[in-house]
């Protein structure tokens, strides 16, 4: 057992945990952060994007000792007061869901596309998600809620600025 | 009557009712704060964990299975196999033999003493951790006894003892389960095939072909996984299915556990496409497990298990001859098919390409058909329904040859559909497969997809490119489809052999609150159930749409069902409520005149309101609701209660129809395929919500467009499954897509009052020939007829190379 502390979703955790255990079932497991869901065992579908130290990551393809001294962000951590992160309500009002399953992970990858870039073109978007799968809505209100949640971003910004 | 519905250009446009409007879904609140309750996230405590041990060969004899180490291992509790088990693992059903003589192996959960493919499991291991389970699984040591593998369907449909053929499973003695023949001649419904196939090889054109629909993955999100608490009264089970009620009939009719002493759960499912339509070796172990323990046992797939032993769709080769006069009129369709059924007859998989079968004719109103189906046993994954299930295949063959007669014509593809399909003042249609369809408008969908797509102005492209000799080719592909939906009307299916009915039931309790719940036997698992069957229910009542809670998927909770498949659940799960809400109107209306002191027949209900006319005397439904609760005051001779219950069994089918176009650009060098453009216009009848419509629509088309150029299960010769990983079996991403230009039109139903005619399936079935007829277009000045699919670079290019040398 290997001694970790970091912070998840803004609270301080310290724990043992086994040195093969993945972040992924690190969260899930021992920290019921079941909103982080696993999709497959190759990092190729990505469900189980989270941010590490304020960038994306999958998760299953990170060990839980690898988090050690670190920042973690889950779906579960960007809410604020109650009040919906700008592309949850950009999902939810676009329709870019159906099962939910890759939603999570879909949420936390654009978060981190439009953290690099706030203004991203349609291709820039598909190139940004192409290591999240989604089986259900062939991303076309993906796309359309990754560029709704950056108007409104912007808007917000720049109404802030006047 | 047709109506072009657009989505209204706000967010929530101002409207009177709840039908059309585009309401955000209630399910996402949950979804998108990660609030989701998966089967994955539950445990009961002291819950076990299974691992299975699957067999890495296609076909070989069990000589010994040693789990002692396995068994010795820290933190694990047993390690148990088929032997085992034997009294009470039960066997997985097949709930749709399609002849009286089909050939079937009996399919047990954890093979005994034979594997019949790669993936098969052998034994289970239990221990008090995922991880020790795992661990454990590596160390059972099975002996295998390889066996001939029967992995090719044509080779393995000629395959007998006699001539050295290897058989999947020996002791029946031929791969052949079923053959199911529809003749149109015997059935009465058109004429002889065979007449019209000689009279146009006479004096028309007679164009045969043959297509091959590779085997492909449902490849759902959410890994399968199950729990099962046997503890206190009842064994509870948690699955990530589209089938909680058909898994407790078939647990308690294979196991001998009487059907009340199961409860089986769908809590949130991710995802499912037919997939997650089946009773699994995996969901009946677990069963056995918990039984044998008396413990919680929970077992989640990996994606690769996932891959390996879920089932699979589509795999068949079809046969085709299409007869037409020298005009262009279509006279008969003779189709020649072999499906493939993987090792063992899945639910619904022999039944597959019956659903098909209905389906040939598409469209169009030629008189003769005949459809002549084997289905045969390989040594690979069974395999069952996939989005669509039987009908992409038929839609893709008709499609295809209605290009290839075009270009044997020399007319523009679009004008021989015209010449050839049935026009909107012929309906009610009975076909030559012998549906009636009961409404469609090709004309208008096609004339509006015509218009949106720029179909002249890319023609005149394409002609640019071809005589400029681009490297870059254009191609233009057409499928103008329908289906079949709304499965299904009980005595057709009870007249085809399938075990069950096609009905579905609702509830809908009237709250003393107001407040409205509504119980679905319909199972979701990414629908939008919820808020769509809000929508009805808000609207039939006049009730806020917030104030509808809609439950579903628990056995115990709506204990009446028949689940989710077959886009069934608006036209037939929706339609019960909608009967059922019209039914509490009904027992409301003598209590409120009742309360309003006025005859019965002079009141009315409209907006949620019984008003008596000539007053402004009214009562809300909400108020009879509270009044029925506390039942101090009601009329003589009625039940204090305003719930109903309503189970609906269709009439008919319901037909969606749709234009589809898709434009394609094809680098002749390399055989790169890209998406230019994308158009289709649906017709899916009354549309509830357009918002959540367009959504199925998208999802369709990325998985059509996927068959045609990207994803199929690889198999090696040994029967060793290649695309075993999502890095292999290729899943597109938004990078490989387009944003597509996507319409609606409404000719309602008439066989469910709203209207509806299902919309789950028409993108998968209707884009994967728009994708090939435009590569196969693309490359027609290269002497390219056909790239089979997945129309990968590599295949494209051989085409050009083989097209431009002939």
């Amino acid at each position: 057992m290997t001694r970790i502390e970091l912070t998840v979703d803004g609270a301080k955790v310290v724990d043992d945990v086994e040195p093969r255990l993945l972040l992924v079932q690190y969260l899930r497991e021992q920290l019921g952060k079941t909103g982080t869901v696993i999709g497959c065992d190759t990092a190729s579908c990505g469900a189980c994007t989270v941010h590490l130290d304020g960038h994306s990551v999958k998760s299953c393809n990170v060990l839980a000792v690898q988090a050690d001294g670190a920042e973690v962000t889950t779906i579960e951590g960007i809410a604020t007061n109650g009040e919906l992160h700008p592309l949850q309500e950009a999902f939810r009002e676009c329709h870019a869901l159906q099962c939910g399953f890759c939603t999570p992970g879909m949420i936390m990858q654009s978060a981190d596309l439009l953290a690099e870039n706030p203004h991203p073109t349609e291709a820039q978007i598909r190139e940004g998600l192409e290591g999240n799968l989604c089986r259900c809505t062939g991303y076309q209100n993906i796309v359309r809620a990754v560029r709704y949640a950056a108007d409104a971003t912007s808007a917000t910004t720049d109404g802030g600025a006047a | 009557m047709t109506t072009t519905e657009e989505a209204p250009a706000t967010a929530e446009a101002a409207h009177d009712g709840e039908i059309g409007r585009d309401r955000r879904r209630k399910e996402d609140r949950r979804l998108i704060t990660g609030r989701t309750r998966w089967t994955d996230n539950i445990a009961p405590p002291g819950t076990l964990h299974l691992a299975m041990v699957r067999s890495p060969y296609a076909h070989a004899n069990i000589s010994g299975i040693d789990t002692r180490a396995a068994a010795q291992s820290p933190n694990v509790v047993a390690v148990l196999t088929g032997a085992d088990l034997a009294d009470t693992q039960g066997v997985l059903a097949n709930a749709w033999p399609i002849t009286p003589d089909q050939v079937a192996p009996e399919h047990k959960p954890i093979a005994v003493d034979r594997v019949a493919f790669a993936g098969e499991i052998v034994a289970v291991v239990v221990a008090r951790s995922a991880a020790t389970a795992a661990d454990a699984a590596e160390l059972v040591d099975v002996d295998y006894d390889p066996l001939p593998a029967a992995l090719d369907l044509r080779a393995a449909a000629d395959a007998t003892p006699e001539n050295g053929g290897a058989i999947a499973h020996p002791g029946l003695g031929t791969n052949n389960s079923a053959r199911w023949i529809f003749d149109s001649g015997e059935a009465g419904t058109g004429g002889n095939v065979e007449d019209a196939i000689a009279a146009a090889r006479t004096d028309g054109i007679v164009i045969e072909r043959e297509y091959r629909q590779q085997r492909l993955i449902p490849a759902f999100m959410e890994p399968r996984s199950v729990v099962v608490d046997p503890t206190g009264e009842q064994i509870t089970m948690w699955s990530a299915t589209q089938i909680p009620h058909i898994t407790r009939f078939l647990l308690a009719a294979t196991t001998g556990v009487p059907e009340s002493k199961i409860r089986v759960i769908a809590p949130d499912v991710g995802g499912g496409f037919g997939g997650k339509l089946q009773t699994t070796p995996e969901e009946w172990t677990a069963f056995a497990v918990a039984r044998r323990l008396g413990k919680p046992v929970k077992y989640t797939e990996t994606r690769s298990e996932s891959l390996l032993a879920a089932h699979h769709g589509r795999d068949q080769w079809q046969k085709l001859t299409l007869a037409a006069r020298a005009d262009g009129t279509v006279t008969g369709l003779k189709v020649e098919l072999l499906a493939d059924l993987g090792a063992y007859v899945a639910l619904v998989g022999g039944g597959v390409p019956v659903l098909g079968a209905f389906m040939y004719n598409a469209i169009y109103k030629f008189p003769a058909y005949r459809f002549d189906c084997r289905t045969v046993l390989t040594n690979k994954t069974w395999t069952d329904a996939y989005r669509g299930a039987g009908r992409p295949e038929a839609t893709f063959a008709i499609e295809r040859l209605m290009d290839e007669l075009a270009v044997e014509l020399g007319r523009d593809p679009l004008e021989v559909r015209r010449q050839n399909w049935i026009t909107h003042d012929e309906f009610p249609f009975t076909t030559v497969a012998g549906l009636t369809y009961d409404s469609g408008d090709y004309e208008s969908a096609t004339a509006q997809a015509v218009d949106a797509f720029g179909y002249e102005d890319l023609r005149a492209e394409q002609a640019r490119r071809r005589t400029e000799g681009d490297p870059v080719q254009l191609g233009i592909g057409i499928s103008t489809f329908t289906e079949m939906c709304g499965l299904a009307p009980s005595r057709v299916l009870g007249s085809l052999d399938y075990g069950a009915g096609g009905w579905e039931h609702a509830e809908i309790r009237m709250l003393p609150t107001g407040k409205v719940e509504v119980v679905t036997g319909s199972s979701a698992h990414g629908q939008g159930h919820e808020t769509a069957f809000s929508q009805i229910v808000a609207d039939r009542l006049g009730v806020p749409f917030e104030d509808v809670e809609v439950l579903h998927g628990d056995t115990q909770v709506a204990p009446r069902g028949l689940d989710t498949y077959g886009s069934r659940s608006l036209t037939v799960g929706g339609e019960a409520l909608a009967l059922a809400a019209d039914k509490v109107v009904a027992k409301a209306k003598p209590w409120a005149a009742h309360l309003l002191e006025a005859s019965a027949d002079d009141v009315e209900f409209a907006h949620g309101k019984f008003t008596v006319a000539g007053t402004s005397e009214a009562k809300t439904i909400q108020e009879i609701a509270l009044a029925a609760f506390a039942a101090h005051d009601y009329p003589e001779g009625i039940e204090p209660s305003i719930d109903a219950e309503v189970t609906f069994d269709p009439v008919n089918f319901s037909f969606p129809h749709g234009t589809h176009l898709c434009a394609v650009e094809v680098d002749t060098e390399t055989g790169a395929v890209r998406l230019r453009k994308y158009v289709c216009v649906d017709d899916v009848g009354t549309v509830i919500n357009p918002l959540i419509v367009a959504g199925q629509v998208h999802g369709g088309l990325a998985q059509g467009i996927a068959q045609a150029l990207w994803e199929e299960a690889v198999y090696d010769d040994a029967g060793t499954l290649l695309t075993g990983t999502l890095a292999d079996y290729l899943v597109p991403s938004a990078a490989d897509l387009i944003s597509f230009d996507t319409a609606i039109r409404s000719t309602p139903a008439t066989s469910n009052s709203l209207g509806a005619k299902g919309v789950g399936e028409a993108g998968t079935i209707a884009s994967t020939p728009a994708v090939v007829n435009a590569v196969v277009d693309a490359l027609r000045p290269y002497g390219v007829h056909d790239v089979e699919m997945p129309c990968t670079p590599a295949r494209v290019w051989r085409a050009i190379q083989d097209g431009s040398a002939s």
